[in-house]
């Protein structure tokens, strides 16, 4: 069960990676759920403020679930326009 | 085609001239540039999730068509590196009246503001910095749900 996992703006630069493959752990079955699990191993994600997530390029709540073969993305709030 | 997002300039006119060709039931015309900003700025950069991006603006553009009488629409966003003065979007809509041009044009951009994914990041004297999201543009795309 993995996850692709995309970073981009502040957050990729952050990560120092724009792109990973993430073993999804046994039960994490929401975004927020792999945000938690990622936060454990990266402060980047641990502090960054108001992270935003998008599932298979849908703008989506913390709640939305994920499975295995998801795009799972976090990034900062957006600043285009 | 609708919505793109491109690292080459475009030109307004042709643009605008382009949303009412042929069509003689197009009455209104309205359209918004966005520009990149000077003062302390030397350049901007727009990163932006490729495939989502489309996704997402095409999303805002048929939310749009859902609620006012539209004919034509038309959004550019740039992305790559940019200068003060240089064109960053374009928003353009027809319909037989003005109102819902006017109004449709200002939803697109209200909420191209909150929901399509592009960042900028800001060169200036100091350094890169990445502009932070402003509550005032959440404030605009919300007014558009509070009913019309």
């Amino acid at each position: 069960m993995s996850v692709k996992v995309l970073y981009f703006a502040g957050l990729r630069e952050a990560m120092g990676r724009s792109a990973e493959s993430v073993d999804l752990p046994a039960g994490v079955t929401t975004a927020g759920g792999l945000r938690d699990c990622l936060a454990g191993q990266h402060e980047a994600i641990r502090t960054a403020k108001n992270l935003r997530v998008a599932v298979n390029q849908q703008m989506v709540g913390l709640d939305a679930p994920v499975a295995d073969g998801d795009e799972v993305a976090f990034f900062p709030p957006v600043t285009g326009g | 085609m609708t919505v793109s997002v491109q690292e080459t300039d475009f030109d307004c006119g042709a643009e605008v001239a382009v949303l009412s060709a042929g069509d003689d039931e197009a009455g209104a015309v309205a359209s918004f540039v966005g520009l990149v900003r000077g003062g302390e700025i030397l350049a901007m950069t727009l990163e932006h999730y490729p495939g989502m991006t489309e996704q997402a603006l095409q999303k805002i553009v048929d939310q749009a068509r859902q609620r006012w009488e539209v004919r034509r629409v038309r959004v550019i966003h740039r992305v790559g590196r940019l200068a003060p003065g240089d064109q960053i979007v374009f928003v353009g809509v027809s319909s037989r009246h003005r109102g819902d041009a006017f109004a449709a044009c200002e939803f697109i951009m209200d909420y191209l503001k909150t929901q399509a994914p592009f960042w900028k990041k800001e060169e200036t004297p100091s350094g890169g910095r990445w502009v932070d999201a402003r509550e005032s543009d959440e404030d605009a795309a919300r007014r558009w749900s509070g009913g019309n």
